[in-house]
């Protein structure tokens, strides 16, 4: 397998990686000082949803159109068993996730059967058709959404209402998602992703069984994905269609390519570029889709290796 | 974020003769659709006649000085929250205004009420708002589903359309507006024969129209919104519903859905609004004013606009009353307990449920030979009383009333 | 007159043939999907912004320079076409030695950006587009009225994908393009200009999509976003179909549009998903899709 390994500066990239978490966390400890916290949360979530996003694209080579499906449907059922059924925030964010998990199985085996550009069309495809879903079920709401989820107390001690336990909790759930995508780059596992990414047909004559692989990642990525619909359900007290719909499939790929494709970073820097951008432009409101659609082009074009990408690639580091 | 109008130069000029009286300030938000579906409902529009109110209002009160912002929530209920919590917790901003788009609307009447702000809801169709989800902080000016649905339902039965046939899209929204309607249509007499639920954002109507017209019944009533609803009108005209002695009954139609439409495919579309440019001399006034306060003399405004107008007034009003702005529940009871007032809407009532009373008006589009000027769009109907026009306090299970 | 799952034979001929016709749009679409993919080796993610400016360029015309639907059914897919070939040239052609999601990326920015500037310029409620007097009025046809103008929507779309698949399949200059698919560098060395190639056959796809948003223009909302979710059921569409061949996607574009009108009359609540559960059971049964080749 050392042949299809990524050439990478081994020595150097860790530390350099080091430095950036550390630098990375001191950052969300001291921002809610002068950034007002509950946009901070709303960013964190999108950032681990980028991040799960990457998790496909960037190590497994997948472009999935259509990560709102995981995201939308876990803040439903994170929002529905919150506020209908009573479940603590902790484990309603669990039950969002594994709603996430359990359609990430479904479209995911599904989709695997095609590759490159079918397969981001499958998937754009079955998560138009859960919107369908989304829209005409009863406990959605549909255009009300779900309103006025409570936060609740987390393992019935902490009480979210509070804005910094609600941070602190945002905070944690981020981080850990992030290091476990970390994890997972870095296992036996994510080589043979990389490796499959590079040359799938290598892969199976290695002996590799690639769609197992292929639908595992999936799955991983959708659930993390859930996570983090789950989280932003609990954080903003909402659920709603836009959480579902295909422009946020078509968001996340956005910032996970301002930030760098395939960069343990990149993603959380394109959340908070994306998020901002839709934050404090709102007064160029109409102008936000026109805006985005330019950052997609001149990405392509010129930047595709996005911030953090040609941040590392300028200082010969990994990031 | 935000456009801060700054209105101080006007209110310090006026400020010498009232030295006694007790300076207030008030920070009022517009959230709208700047964008999308609703901009040419709420948007732009609405912050323009925000600003109308405002300079009226500061002109007799120069006491009271008033800031405005605006926003857009882009549609989405997480972008409108949390620009509301950033207003209320940041910017102090002490009324939100208008937000059309219902989704949007609950949730920032959730936050009003966590924060005790105020929320003066123009542009929203939900009835929700003063039913089971009504509060203490929230009220709801211009109209609402109910008022629509039964607005039209029970007129074009009292006219002898009394077999009707629903076109409902399929979503909450579009079930809840064919459950009242149908409630009224029965309630007056008459009776529904069938309906078709039709996913949202459908092309193709003709399969739906064929089944409509085969149903043999008098009106079809769309109980769907914006591009369903002018799709099923389009393609309606195409199959020759209306030459076939069909008629359609919109639910929720607004002036710019008959615009997109064209008076020779809306012509004889029945549907009910609570206020229009043209009824009379006030209306027509005003209408001036705001198209030059908007920099757009083909644009006309919505109930929707008018409904923010009368709302910031009305609001403004209370908060003397309560000698300022930063209980959102006392303005709010301020607001219930004094009689409404103002040029547009007349004299009226803010009820317990948060819920405002006016008349309400049926109007039919007129055809193209009848449209005299731009703008030109109805023959008024009929005028459906204040106390007939919303739902009855005691049905929408709002505890407010009852308590 | 006899019954077929308590639906009346006539009414079902009658939703049969609306089928039909609606599946004129799909085949249109998806068969413009399958000849730049053929060529460019993209999935052009632009499509329903380009049908959608389409049915805009017939408002202008009508509404700004009084020229009738006639002409813009010739005029809108050449000036659309012309913006395709503008794309192509200043962006698409830079992608084609990388990896094709790129191409998907750049053309769902380029959709953005067409339907936001639409939509800042002319609202999103739509614009009125009256139909031809040609075309008003209808034929009576025992089972069903069948407005004119819809019978002029399945005679022009045949026409024009039958048209396309003759040029493709049957003629040299469709050999050319075949050959140049496979091959372009053999075809290349034969003295055919093959960028130029793909840049026309760009602008020629782009181009019917605008026709078809023009044939559209009477009978749907003229509005920014009527194409937005239209591609996503051409999207499901092609996949069912499989890109692979022309003929595939024509023939893929009416039956989806007949099922989808069945499913109208028997389970209405379904018919925008019904589309998107064949795409599944197909991945099942046959994941290269029903006209495809596996990749």
């Amino acid at each position: 397998m050392a042949d299809i390994a990524l050439p990478s500066v081994e020595a150097k990239s860790s530390r350099s990686e080091v430095i950036a978490f550390v630098l990375m966390v001191g950052f969300f400890i001291v921002a809610p000082a002068f950034i007002y916290p509950v946009f901070l949360m709303k960013a964190l979530c999108f950032a681990l949803f980028a991040c799960a996003f990457n998790l496909l694209i960037g190590y497994g080579g997948l472009l999935s159109f259509g990560h709102a499906l995981y995201f939308g449907w876990a803040s439903y059922l994170t929002a529905h068993s919150a506020k209908v059924w009573g479940f603590p925030p902790e484990l309603a964010i669990l039950t969002g996730a594994a709603t996430a998990a359990l359609f990430g199985l479904v479209a995911g085996s599904l989709a695997i059967r095609r590759q490159g550009i079918y397969f981001a069309m499958i998937t754009l495809a079955l998560a138009q058709m859960m919107f369908f879903f989304a829209l005409q079920a009863k406990f959605t709401g549909g255009e009300d959404g779900i309103q006025a989820v409570p936060r609740g107390y987390l393992f019935g001690l902490v009480n979210l209402n509070d804005q910094t336990n609600m941070y602190i909790t945002t905070l944690v759930i981020f981080l850990a998602g992030f290091l476990l995508i970390y994890r997972i780059i870095n296992s036996p596992f994510g080589e043979v992703l990389k490796a499959i990414r590079e040359n799938e047909a290598r892969a199976i004559s290695l002996g590799y069984k690639t769609e197992r692989y292929k639908l595992m990642a999936f799955v991983l990525s959708a659930t993390l994905a859930g996570v983090a619909g789950g989280t932003k359900a609990i954080v903003l007290q909402i659920a709603s269609l836009t959480d579902v719909n295909w422009p946020m499939s078509g968001e996340v790929v956005l910032m996970a390519l301002v930030g760098g494709l395939g960069t343990v970073f990149g993603p959380v820097v394109g959340a908070f570029v994306i998020i901002a951008m839709q934050n404090y432009l709102a007064q160029v409101g109409q102008w936000v889709t026109v805006i985005q659609g330019v950052v997609f082009v001149v990405c392509v074009l010129l930047f595709r290796r996005g911030i953090i990408g040609e941040l590392a690639n300028l200082l010969r580091i990994r990031l | 974020m935000k456009r801060l109008v700054g209105l101080a130069a006007l209110t310090a000029a006026l400020m010498c003769g009232t030295a006694q009286a007790q300076q207030i300030t008030v920070k009022i938000g517009v959230m709208s659709d700047m964008s999308s579906l609703y901009a040419d409902i709420g948007g732009p529009g609405s912050t323009a006649a925000a600003k109308l109110a405002i300079a009226d209002f500061t002109k007799a009160n120069p006491n009271v000085k008033v800031e405005l912002l605006s926003a857009d929530h882009q549609n989405k209920a997480d972008v409108g929250s949390s620009v509301v919590n950033q207003w209320f917790d940041v910017e102090k901003v002490d009324v939100v205004v208008d937000v059309p788009n219902s989704g949007v609307a609950l949730a920032v009447s959730e936050i009003a009420r966590v924060k005790n702000k105020a929320f003066i809801v123009s542009g929203a169709a939900a009835s929700d708002l003063t039913g089971g989800k009504c509060n203490a902080n929230t009220v709801h000016w211009t109209y609402d589903t109910w008022m629509l649905a039964n607005g039209t339902a029970k007129a074009l039965v009292k006219t002898g359309g009394d077999t009707w046939f629903f076109l409902t899209a399929d979503y909450a929204f579009g079930h809840a507006l064919e459950r009242d309607s149908g409630a009224a249509v029965e309630a007056s007499g008459g009776k529904v024969i069938n309906k078709v639920r039709h996913p949202l954002n459908t092309n193709d109507f003709s399969s739906f129209l064929l089944q409509a017209q085969a149903s043999k019944a008098k009106i079809i009533g769309l109980a769907n919104a914006g591009g369903d609803t002018i799709n099923s009108i389009k393609q309606g005209a195409e199959f020759g519903i209306v030459r076939g002695g069909q008629k359609f009954a919109g639910l929720l139609v607004f002036a710019s859905d008959v615009n997109a439409l064209g008076l020779n495919t809306a012509q004889g579309l029945t549907l009910t609004e609570s206020w229009y440019w043209d009824l009379n001399d006030a209306n027509r006034a005003w209408t001036k004013r705001w198209q030059a306060e908007r920099a757009a003399a083909g644009k006309f405004p919505t109930m929707v606009q008018a409904g923010v107008y009368a709302g910031v007034t009305h609001y403004l009003k209370a908060v003397v009353a309560a000698k300022g702005a930063s209980d959102g529940k006392a303005v709010i009871a301020e607001m219930k307990k004094m009689p409404t007032d103002d040029p547009l809407f007349g004299k009226g009532a803010v009820r317990a449920d948060g819920r405002k009373v006016h008349d309400a008006y049926l109007l039919e589009v007129k055809k193209p030979a009848e449209s005299k000027y731009p703008g030109d769009f109805y023959h008024l109907r009929a005028t459906i009383p204040a106390a007939e026009a919303f739902r009855p306090l005691k049905d929408g299970n709002c505890p407010l009333a009852s308590g | 007159m006899f019954e077929i799952f308590g639906i009346p034979s006539q009414a079902l001929f009658g939703q049969l043939l609306l089928g039909l016709i609606n599946g004129s749009f799909y085949a249109l679409l998806s068969l413009g999907l399958a000849v730049i993919f053929g060529m460019l080796n993209i999935i052009n993610f632009s499509h329903g912004a380009q049908y959608m400016m389409g049915a805009f360029v017939a408002f202008f015309l009508l509404h700004y320079f009084g020229l009738n639907y006639w002409v813009a059914l010739v005029i809108a897919p050449i000036v659309v076409g012309a913006f395709g070939v503008l794309i192509e040239r200043l962006f698409l052609q830079w992608l084609y030695k990388l990896d094709h999601l790129y191409g998907l990326l750049l053309t769902f920015g380029i959709a953005l950006i067409v339907e936001g500037l639409f939509r800042n310029q002319f609202g999103s409620s739509g614009q009125p587009y009256q139909m031809p007097e040609q075309l008003t009025g209808g034929q009576n046809l025992g089972f069903m009225f069948l407005p004119n103008y819809r019978a002029w929507v399945i005679v022009l779309s045949l026409t024009v994908c039958l048209g396309t698949w003759f040029i493709i399949e049957r003629t040299r200059l469709g050999a050319y393009l075949r050959a140049a698919t496979e091959n372009p560098t053999l075809v290349r060395a034969f003295g055919v200009n093959v960028s130029r190639m793909i840049t026309l056959t760009y602008g020629f796809g782009v181009g019917l999509a605008a026709l078809a948003g023009v044939m559209a223009a009477p009978i749907y909302n003229v509005s920014p976003q009527m194409g937005a979710e239209l591609i996503i059921v051409v999207f499901a569409v092609v996949v069912i179909g499989g890109m692979g061949s022309i003929m595939g996607a024509i023939v893929t574009g009416f039956g989806l549009g007949v099922i989808e009108g069945l499913t109208k009359v028997f389970f209405p609540e379904a018919s925008n998903t019904v589309i998107f559960v064949i795409m599944a059971i197909v991945l099942l049964v046959r994941p290269a899709g029903l006209f495809g080749r596996r990749a």
